[in-house]
């Protein structure tokens, strides 16, 4: 089983998203990293003039990388943007929106999480035209991902196995919102919540994080429990998403897991010491609701943080 | 500009034929369709009486097929394009490119129209659906303003449709995990949002609570009018502060706009609820087939008159404005 680095997903200060970069290729033992800002096209400035230096230093550790897309693509600068990424990039694309395809056909490329894969037709429509991975969307049941996997055994499956599960992308920023302002003017607030801000329900519960123009979920994806269930699937990668945490930690304890050296119980354990204060989740996996914690053998469901739901006959 | 109207019941569809329809939209009542309510939704047999009804009133009938597929029972969906396709459908609305391609490849005379549900955003991804399947209108995601439409129809070859009225998605549509994440179901998968049957209501220190999945969507003084626990029209709390973090709970109403949305190059019109009654159906059709007569005859748009049909009596011009950019 491999391991994948997904994009950064916030706005962290260029320095140190290129520091981050630097310690990963010296020290983490991940075989691909998707690099890029995929979130918000606002913030790509930032982080270009560190591109060149990430790329080179990932690649010399002998790193896989691939150059993510825009989720959401519609002002004409993020198509000219987007255009640039594939017409120049000697780098893997991975696609994130149909926008960036057309001109990939019948080129090696990636599909990542935030395109709709749901099925055997769909991915397969896609590997027919290139796609020689898929990262499938965090949303899908294991027995999707058997049948994906069944049906194209040359691809690689990627599966979102760690990090606040992406949710929602809108045309309209959140955080400018909350801070009353504009999304043209919007002082890059998000900045301020380099893991996202937390969003709450009236009743104190921990529901989902607002990072700009996206939305995750509050808990954590872990799915070092469902490891050998994935493996047997046929799926080939885990993709771990950086949170603002140590993450050359998470990597490693991942790699100890998949290799055997360390069981899940104790990888999670880890992992909750490394990322504190935050429940993990792997209800998408299991075909319910995703915030869930679905014990892998015991079937029993943990809810975080509230209590059952009221039945209208209660009232 | 066609004026395309929603149809849950065989009911509703006569009544928007009677109220000035040039098209309906509806869909079979499983989970191949993006609106998979329960007792929604049509037959087989009740689609094929549907369509030659509408034919012989010279409406067209469009059939949504818009959810994406379950691995392992793609057959399932099909089997209801085929069938759409015998039911004499005008033209299928579908958002999976595995549908596509089958509907493409098994029925190439039949007309295919993008679901918003694809997320076709901008001229270059409009532009793959059309040329990789021949699509020959898309639905677009309303994130758009009457401008970047006007942009991007100067660009395509295909036609396009725009909502003009109804419910609005906050996010971009398709592309939405915020239901499943909260009840285990979504639009994509299993063609619903907020489902009903995670949907509780709880009067506690003097309020109502509204509950999505046992997370508190909103809460409401007594007496107050509950309205619907939506996901992302809740109130929610950041260290900012309380409210509605991601929208006001607003209806889509873009009456005032229909002479801009011609003028950008718009074909079709997109009224929004296929769960709603007759009523909604009657009142908001005729609505707006009579804007679209004030507007070919060049008299001024009566707005504001569908109050009673929106979500919390208030309505917005969406993303067709960007006020918020």
């Amino acid at each position: 089983m491999q391991l994948s680095l997904g994009p950064v997903l916030y706005n962290w200060a260029p320095e140190r998203w290129r520091d981050f970069y630097f310690r990963i290729a010296d020290e983490a033992p991940v075989d691909t990293v998707v690099i890029g800002e995929i979130v918000c096209s606002k913030r790509s400035p930032f982080i270009a003039p560190h591109l060149p230096a990430v790329v080179e230093r990932l690649r010399a550790a002998g790193k896989q990388v691939l150059l993510g897309s825009l989720i959401l693509t519609s002002l004409p600068r993020e198509r000219r943007q987007m255009a640039e990424l594939v017409n120049t990039a000697e780098l893997l694309v991975e696609v994130n929106d149909l926008t960036c395809l057309k001109p990939l056909v019948g080129r090696s490329h990636a599909i990542g999480p935030f395109i709709n894969i749901y099925n055997e037709a769909s991915a397969a429509f896609h590997a027919q035209r290139g796609a020689t991975r898929l990262c499938l969307p965090p949303e899908l049941p294991m027995s999707s991902i058997a049948a994906i996997a069944a049906a194209l055994p040359s691809v690689l499956i990627d599966i979102f196995a760690f990090g606040r599960v992406p949710l929602a992308i809108s045309a309209r920023c959140y955080h400018a919102r909350l801070h009353k302002l504009t999304k043209d003017n919007c002082q890059f607030v998000c900045e301020r919540d380099p893991d996202g801000l937390m969003l709450k329900t009236l009743d104190g519960a921990d529901f989902l994080t607002v990072n700009g123009v996206q939305t995750l979920s509050s808990t954590c994806a872990n799915l070092l429990g469902d490891a050998d269930a994935l493996r047997e699937a046929g799926v080939g990668s885990f993709r771990l998403s950086p949170q603002d945490c140590d993450m050359v930690g998470v990597i490693s304890i991942f790699r100890a897991v998949l290799d055997g050296r360390e069981d899940a119980e104790s990888g999670t354990r880890r992992l909750a010491q490394l990322y504190p204060d935050v429940h993990f989740s792997n209800g998408f996996l299991h075909g319910v609701a995703g915030f869930l914690s679905v014990a892998p053998d015991a079937r029993t469901n943990q809810r975080p943080g509230f209590r059952e739901p009221i039945k209208p006959h209660m009232l | 500009m066609e004026l395309i109207c929603p149809a849950g019941t065989p009911a509703a569809l006569k009544t928007a034929i009677d109220a000035g329809a040039d098209a309906i939209y509806c869909g079979f009542n499983d989970e191949t369709n993006a609106r998979n309510f329960p007792g929604l939704n049509f037959s087989r047999a009740e689609l094929s009486d549907a369509i030659a009804l509408a034919h012989r009133r010279g409406v067209k009938v469009l059939v949504a097929i818009n959810t994406f597929p379950r691995a392992g029972a793609v057959s399932l969906w099909h089997r209801a394009i085929d069938d759409a396709v015998a039911a004499k459908a005008d033209a299928l609305i579908l958002a999976d490119v595995g549908l596509l391609e089958y509907a493409a490849r098994r029925h190439p005379a039949q007309r295919l129209h993008v679901s918003v549900q694809a997320a076709a955003a901008n001229a270059d991804a409009i532009a793959f659906y059309a040329e990789t399947f021949g699509a020959r209108r898309v639905v677009l995601p309303r994130v758009l303003s009457v401008a970047e439409i006007a942009g991007i129809v100067r660009e395509i070859t295909c036609e396009t449709e725009v909502f003009v009225f109804g419910g609005l998605c906050v996010m971009a549509e398709g592309r939405c995990s915020l239901s499943s994440y909260a009840t285990g179901q979504s639009p994509n998968m299993q063609g619903v949002c907020s489902p009903a049957s995670h949907v509780a209501y709880e009067q506690e220190n003097g309020r109502t609570k509204s509950r999505l999945g046992g997370f508190t969507i909103n809460s409401f003084e007594i007496g107050e009018a509950a309205g619907y626990p939506t996901l992302c029209k809740g109130r929610f709390t950041t260290k900012h502060g309380t409210g509605y973090i991601f929208e006001d709970p607003v209806s889509l109403d873009a009456a005032t706009l229909l002479a801009g949305l011609r003028d950008a190059g718009v074909t079709a019109l997109k009224i929004e609820g296929r769960q709603r009654g007759r009523a909604y159906v009657e009142g908001v059709v005729r609505h707006f087939r009579q804007a679209l007569n004030a507007l070919d005859s060049g008299l001024p748009i009566d707005a504001g008159q569908l109050m009673p049909f929106t979500e919390g009596q208030a309505t917005t011009v969406g993303a067709y404005r960007k006020t918020w950019r």
